[in-house]
């Protein structure tokens, strides 16, 4: 006892030895962005964190709306062509100054063959320079979503892009590294001061920003922090100051203590499972999941509640629908969970002749406790007679299999980023695939009558039909049963308790130019 | 996996006949004298023969996904606050009996560490028997062969092949494949010292008088090989194998902790480890706790046993 | 001498080459790149394009002699998760581990040898076998298991050490340390013990075993016999001549300590090339998984073969073998 108190003591005076960090917040992540360049990988998470230094013609605001950012206004000048004004007097981190040059080499960029950011902005034909601050954007006929977007196609400097050579993505099959890689000049509210990948990242204040700060950040340390465990108690012992991916099983704890403050919410991803609609299985015996009774027996066979009690801690939504209430298109009247039903699911396996069959179930490891949601639904799937295998790999591992088709059945997130609407649901993951259509169509399926409206409300300007085109097509997907819905993801956010103000974003993704310390 | 176990239960059942030829009333004298082997051995019997006997004495098995209900989930031990019968050690996230799967692990564990010391001993030894008699290129290579393999480390090949091997088994296999994935990732480096020492050994006899004279009568190759010159070689192979043993369960933990060796629903002790280490500060200690002490046991168990014979075979030390 | 030499080097060379065959086995037929490194609503055109510009439609030879050729010259390509110089990685990760391993090397020695002599010369004390016991145990802990209970007892129980990370760090020209800022020195205090454990009880159990021959030998009874006294007999007589194995020993073992640093970096989150090299398997980053092996291979080949010819140096006889 009498040790460990004057080792504490130790400690205490070795902790006063250090200046005192004002305005200093340490970010703990569950993992590291994979590169300073916002055009390197289509991940969500890494475009998040890079919105700190970069930033697009239009953001996100508090409430998840579009707002103008680099661009000041815009307007529909003809069924093809989108006009923005740009913000005058922004600079760069660098001194430069922003014009259409500049949103020219980027959509350049974006567009850019080897760029792997090309599917965020489908649409995009060409783009005119009107002059030092005006720009067209020509896109296919009556695209509606434009403006979300542009979200996530983050402005660079022209100049900055010539100079160093980066005008192009980095191309990682040339061999050489890109200088965007490593070095960053955007026009965020933070300016990349060191990096040194998978240790720490540090942002720092940028006082040239053309917005009026609303945060009193000097400095952001992104540090990633792989195992939730650790990640707790470095919050715990103060170590970090904040965390966006809070284990949902040490809620519980984190909320007790007076140290951390929690912020919980519901998050924009909604998990699904997917079936293969292929003739065979990967057996190779004949699939009877093409047969709708089969595939609502599966989701009888589900217990929703119970995973939302035991695995979630009773922190995620339980889903009826496909996209979170959030999402437009959205409709109320399909979000019903299916209540389980074991009886009626053996029933209608026994109706279909489809008793005990036998199927790969393919899980990765990127959604909330995802191992343990798998192996509980392929559990209950077991009670009910059938005889999944789990084959459980790291995303990495899994997504060639399901890419290629190569799944029975399978889990998938999906939160509709960057263009929170319901057609990225339905373009990208329901609709047939073929052409830019249906990437994510693992199982597939094809659905003409489904095609047939998600199409249709891809060139309708009017919000309102479109909406309702929407919420049409994923009643259609609920009817057929083509996925089964399981929750919304639980939001679990956590600070330490000297942080006033911190807005969470459904999105799961932190905007700190709006926190106050 | 029939394979593996039957692989298991040869040794098992050959040990007393080995043993017996070893100079038997020396060693079990030695044995008696030491209460710490005899300690050991009774452990040691403890735990395998409850882990083979796993499916008798155990109250569901957590192999089958059907049997587990997520409502008994992370239960806790049964002399805790909220403990319940019958799942004395309590529970895992998924509602598995904690016990049940300890004593399946173990086995899992247990048959995974054999196997491989059965596959890399047969291996390196044959290997070692015909590089030490005939010389020349078959020893070069051999040697060679060795050079490359422990110029990797064992770790280090043991995680490649595992992560890497796994993903190139069709899907059918998986499930026996994976841990026959994992034999192969640990006999891959472990055959080489067995090679060695029967090649060095090899190399001694062959050229003494009895094998000479052997040779001279036309007994066959094989017959000199297996016969004559590879009992010289029981006794330091024994040793070996035995510390390989330990070795290999410790192997086969740590590439299931890291997430590249046997997956969730077969879970051996790493990873019950790995997985209960996510729950560790939410309050299910005992998901972490007690298949770590169960692999502590079993290891030290081993390694106490391969250091008393290495003692008592090694008449120097005496 | 010469020729010993150059059979040795040369013995090291074909076994680098070997091991980078390997290594290029993994390199081309594991793991599929493209999937890596499109955008996920990448259409097929795309990914094909992907596939030629990748070079991996070229014939087998064709591959085989250029990522031998880039390997030989250090040129491992772009790591598929960073987009970054596998090599320029590997080296700022160097460091972390390189310290990691250094600090677990000292602490074995430091507790190790004291240890080992204490069991050999009170051998047979309830005391000495007590010590020799638990060294069993000790090489029969696993070592993630070790670093597990070590952060919760001193990281999170009793919030004394950091449980994960590498503290503040001083960069030194490319050398990254953290042994010069205080957060530093504390940050490598667990992960350095639990990587040493294993190290301390082979380094006892071996000094034990040298010191009970030595204490054997003639010349420690001549000097019993003159009167040396018997502290320093043990220990700078006996000692002495038993360190010269600890010494091969230690060099030996830096090569697998830094192999099996992979697994404590894992645990603790030291941002070394272990870590670099687990979120590789996780990723499927396949040429840091190449260069990985081809260089841990380089350090262990060159460690081994510099102690084989320091022992032809100091030992004429082994030159033969």
């Amino acid at each position: 006892m009498q040790l460990s108190r004057i080792l504490v003591t130790g400690v205490a005076l070795l902790a006063l030895a250090i200046p005192a960090t004002a305005g200093t917040l340490k970010w703990g992540a569950s993992r590291d962005i994979s590169s300073l360049d916002p055009y390197s990988y289509g991940d969500s998470f890494a475009l998040g964190v890079l919105n700190h230094a970069y930033e697009g013609l239009v953001r996100y605001d508090r409430n998840l709306k579009i707002e103008p950012a680099l661009a000041s206004s815009w307007e529909i000048v003809s069924p093809t062509t989108w006009r923005f004004k740009l913000r005058e007097g922004v600079k760069f981190h660098n001194g430069a100054d922003f014009t259409a040059e500049d949103v020219q080499a980027s959509l350049l960029r974006a567009t850019n063959p080897k760029s792997p950011l090309r599917g965020n902005i489908p649409a995009y034909k060409g783009s005119r320079v009107i002059d030092a601050h005006t720009i067209e954007i020509d896109v296919s006929a009556n695209y509606p979503l434009l403006a979300n977007d542009l979200t996530t196609i983050y402005i660079f400097d022209a100049g900055w892009l010539t100079d160093n050579n980066a005008e192009a993505p980095t191309d990682v099959g040339s061999g050489t590294e890109g200088y965007a890689t490593y070095n960053e000049n955007g026009t965020g509210p933070f300016k990349v001061e060191s990096r040194q990948p998978d240790a720490k990242t540090v942002f720092t204040k940028f006082d040239g920003w053309w917005d009026k700060p609303q945060h009193n950040i000097d400095r952001i340390e992104l540090t990633p922090i792989a195992s939730p465990a650790t990640r707790v108690a470095a919050l715990l012992a103060g170590d970090i100051d904040f965390t966006d991916q809070a284990p949902v099983q040490d809620m519980p704890r984190l909320a007790a203590s007076p140290e951390v403050k929690v912020l919980e919410g519901t998050d924009l991803r909604t998990v699904m499972i997917g079936f293969s609609q292929r003739d065979q299985l990967l057996s190779g015996a004949a699939n009877p999941m093409k047969d709708l009774r089969v595939r609502q027996a599966m989701q009888l066979a589900i217990d929703l509640d119970l995973i939302n009690k035991k695995v979630m801690r009773g922190k995620s939504r339980n889903a009826g629908a496909l996209v979170a209430p959030q999402i437009p298109g959205y409709d109320a009247a399909i979000d019903t969970p299916v209540k389980a039903d074991p009886e009626k699911a053996k029933a209608l396996l026994k109706e279909a002749g489809a008793e005990g069959f036998e199927f790969e179930f393919n899980c990765a490891d990127s959604l909330v406790n995802e191992e343990q949601v798998c192996q509980a639904v392929a559990s209950m799937w077991s009670r009910v007679g059938l005889k999944p295998k789990l084959d459980q790999g790291t995303r990495a591992v899994q997504t060639p299999k399901r890419s290629s088709g190569r799944v029975d059945v399978y889990t998938l997130g999906w939160a509709t980023l960057p263009m929170l609407d319901t057609y990225s649901l339905t373009s990208q993951v329901l609709h047939t695939k073929e052409g830019s259509f249906g990437i994510f169509n693992w199982g597939g399926w094809s659905d003409k009558e489904f095609d047939k409206v998600t199409e249709a409300s891809a060139v309708e300007l009017d919000q309102t039909k479109r909406l309702a085109m929407e919420a049409q097509s994923l009643k259609i997907a609920k009817d057929h049963a083509l996925m089964i819905p399981l929750h919304q993801q639980p939001l679990a956010w956590a600070t330490t308790a000297k942080i006033k103000d911190f807005p969470l974003f459904s999105d799961n993704l932190p905007r700190l130019w709006l926190v106050k310390m | 996996m029939t394979i593996v176990d039957q692989t298991t239960k040869n040794i098992v059942r050959s040990a007393p006949s080995r043993l017996a030829r070893l100079r038997d009333s020396d060693l079990w004298w030695s044995f008696t004298r030491h209460p710490s082997a005899v300690a050991a051995a009774t452990l040691l019997l403890l735990l395998i023969g409850s882990a083979f006997f796993a499916p008798f004495i155990t109250v569901q098995n957590p192999y089958d996904l059907a049997s587990l209900d997520l409502l008994n989930a992370e239960i806790p031990p049964i002399w805790m606050e909220g403990g319940q019968w019958p799942f004395l050690l309590g529970t895992d996230t998924q509602g598995r009996d904690l016990l049940s799967a300890i004593l399946y692990g173990s086995r899992a564990s247990i048959v995974i560490g054999a196997a491989s010391v059965a596959v890399s001993l047969i291996v390196g030894s044959s290997l070692g028997l015909v590089a030490g008699y005939y010389g020349k290129w078959a020893d070069g290579l051999l040697m060679r062969a060795g050079d490359v393999l422990l110029s990797m480390p064992t770790m280090l090949i043991a995680i490649l092949v595992s992560a890497l091997a796994r993903q190139a088994l069709p899907p059918s296999l998986r499930e026996v494949g994976a841990s026959g994935v994992i034999v192969l990732a640990i006999s891959l480096s472990a055959w080489v010292q067995y090679a060695r020492t029967v090649r060095a050994l090899t190399m001694v006899e062959r050229n003494k008088e009895y094998v000479q004279a052997a040779r001279l009568i036309r007994v066959p190759t094989w017959r000199i090989l297996v016969k004559h010159i590879l009992p010289n070689t029981t006794t330091p192979l024994l040793v070996t194998a035995t510390l390989n043993f330990g070795l290999g369960i410790l192997i086969e933990a740590t590439l299931s902790f890291l997430g590249v060796g046997m997956p969730p629903e077969q879970p051996s002790l790493g990873t019950l480890i790995r997985i209960g280490n996510q729950y560790l500060f939410s309050g299910q200690w005992w998901i972490v706790l007690f298949p770590g002490l169960q692999l502590c046991l079993l290891v030290v168990s081993i390694n106490v046993l391969g250091d008393w014979l290495r003692d008592a075979l090694n008449p120097k030390l005496r | 001498m010469i020729a010993f030499l150059v059979k040795r080097i040369g013995n090291a060379i074909l076994v680098m080459l070997t091991v980078a065959f390997f290594a290029f086995l993994i390199f081309r037929f594991l793991g599929d790149p493209v999937e890596m490194m499109v955008n996920e609503s990448a259409t097929q055109v795309e990914r094909d394009e992907l596939r030629t510009r990748l070079g991996l439609n070229d014939g087998f030879l064709a591959q085989y002699v250029r990522f031998v050729t880039n390997a030989a010259q250090g040129e491992f390509g772009l790591s598929w998760r960073n987009q970054q110089n596998v090599i320029t990685l590997i080296a700022d990760r160097f460091p972390a581990t390189f310290e990691l391993v250094i600090i677990a090397t000292i602490l074995s020695l430091a507790i190790g040898i004291p240890l080992g002599v204490f069991t050999a010369i009170g051998r047979g004390r309830w005391w000495a076998e007590g010590l020799q016991f638990s060294s069993i145990v000790g090489v029969s802990l696993p070592s993630f298991f070790v670093g597990i209970i070590l952060i919760l007892a001193f990281s999170v129980s009793l919030g004394w050490l950091p449980g994960y990370g590498r503290g503040e760090v001083v960069q030194l020209g490319w050398w990254s340390t953290g042994l010069l800022t205080p957060s530093g020195r504390a940050a490598v205090v667990l992960p350095a013990l639990s990587l040493s454990l294993f190290q301390i009880t082979l380094v006892m159990r071996l000094v034990r075993a040298e010191m009970l021959e030595i204490l054997r030998a003639d010349f420690i009874k001549f000097a019993r016999a003159r009167g040396v006294k018997r502290q320093a007999l043990w220990f700078r007589h006996a000692l002495k001549n038993c360190l010269m194995p600890v010494v091969t020993l230690t060099a030996m073992q830096v090569g697998n300590l830094i192999a099996f640093a992979l697994v404590t970096e894992t645990v603790f989150q030291w941002p070394g090339m272990g870590m670099l090299f687990m979120q590789a398997v996780t990723f499927v980053d396949i040429p840091v998984m190449a260069a990985y092996l081809c260089i841990v291979s380089f350090i262990f080949v060159t460690l081994n073969t510099f102690v084989d010819i320091a022992y032809a140096v100091i030992d004429p006889r082994l030159r033969a073998a």
